[in-house]
């Protein structure tokens, strides 16, 4: 169970920015889906956040969005916006996942 | 008043059920690093990765002779001597007059039902007296708790843990801190501190979490400075890719309870240094 909870973490990490470079391959963006793409991924993030377990990386790929967007880039916007997403959802399992998952560290 | 002794008895008795045992912790907490480290006397535990690496043991004899910390330590008993705008001292605020007593904190106050760490504690002195609280993560509350520490050296950590419901649920949760994933890397704190003490990490070698708050506050030639409990806490985090709590947020006041309880019976050994 605990290594198959790893196991899920480390796909989603590797993942999550290839699900990102997709999206920029495939669609122009316009300001409308970097608006949508980031509100979703701002949604997660604070859910990581009430669960005390934000990551670094997630925080990093909004501010590259926010940057990306002032700049009218909104493909870029768009990318960091929807890896920033991925990020925060992967935090999001993890801090859930260790609800019990500690349990298994612990010295006994 | 019925109802609430039943509710009261029913919180103890589901922590009881869930097997929540400091005493029982703190027993194979001990015997793990003992058994890991054979050769390693048990309040050597308390000098971190010296204890672990004779090179590095020899270096840091060496720099003891002119320790890093000193200048602080200097500064730390001067603060502590500082007089407040109202014509009391830091000393009116704690049993002792302030000296000799790091070995006691964290502590739980039960009025609060919190974890008072000397940190947390030192700050509240302030503000009851009228003064701006100190940042957790800066020079002088790494100073103030350096000379606190330094009056306490060889006195072993008795940490207490009252007979309260709150207090075992503080120290649970900060049990739990200390074994959870976190951050991108998905590291706990026993990730390094347990399962790797020891082990190089880059340069650095993996101190053992059995007595890893003894010698706090450190000076870290990382850092080029004194760091407090706090800063090592957050600075931990980060390097794990996560986003680090507030400095003194309830989870690091249970995990400083929880680490410090764990080491009780060692001695302290801060302000420390560490590479």
């Amino acid at each position: 169970m605990r290594n198959l909870s790893k196991t899920r973490l480390r796909i989603i990490c590797l993942i999550a920015p290839l699900s990102s470079i997709g999206s920029t391959a495939f669609a122009a963006n316009s300001e409308a889906d970097f608006k949508q793409a980031y509100a979703t991924a701002d949604a997660a993030e604070q859910e990581a956040g009430r669960l005390r377990n934000q990551w670094l990386a997630t925080e990093a790929a909004l501010a590259d969005a926010r940057k990306a967007a002032e700049k009218q880039d909104f493909e870029m916007a768009t990318a960091a916006a929807k890896e920033a997403e991925a990020l925060a959802k992967a935090a999001i399992f993890q801090a859930t996942s260790e609800k019990d998952a500690w349990k298994n560290l612990q010295i006994r | 008043m019925i109802s609430l002794a039943v509710l009261l008895l029913a919180i103890a008795e589901a922590l009881a059920a869930d097997g929540i045992d400091p005493a029982a912790d703190a027993r194979a907490f001990r015997n793990y690093f003992v058994e890991k480290f054979p050769n390693v006397k048990l309040d050597d535990f308390a000098n971190g990765p010296y204890s672990l690496n004779e090179d590095m043991r020899r270096q840091w004899e060496e720099k003891e002779q002119f320790p890093p910390y000193e200048f602080s330590l200097e500064a730390g008993k001067e603060l502590f001597a500082k007089t407040f705008a109202n014509g009391k001292h830091y000393a009116d605020c704690f049993p002792e007059q302030g000296i000799g007593i790091r070995q006691n904190y964290p502590r739980f106050d039960e009025k609060t039902g919190q974890v008072i760490t000397l940190e947390l504690a030192l700050n509240q002195c302030r503000e009851a007296n009228g003064e701006k609280a100190i940042s957790y993560t800066g020079d002088d509350m790494a100073a103030l708790t350096a000379y606190m520490a330094f009056t306490s050296r060889g006195k072993p950590f008795d940490i207490k843990i009252p007979d309260d419901s709150r207090a075992l649920e503080a120290y649970e949760n900060g049990k739990r801190y200390f074994y959870s994933r976190r951050g991108q890397l998905n590291f706990s704190c026993a990730t390094c501190h347990v399962h790797n003490p020891g082990e190089r990490l880059r340069a650095e070698v993996l101190a053992p979490a059995l007595g890893i708050l003894n010698a706090m506050p450190i000076y870290r030639s990382e850092w080029g400075g004194m760091g407090t409990t706090s800063r090592r806490f957050i600075t931990c985090n980060s390097q794990v890719r996560g986003v680090p709590l507030e400095p003194q947020a309830e989870e690091y006041r249970d995990l400083e309870y929880f680490l410090s309880y764990v080491s009780n019976g060692l001695p302290i050994s801060g302000p420390g240094s560490r590479p």
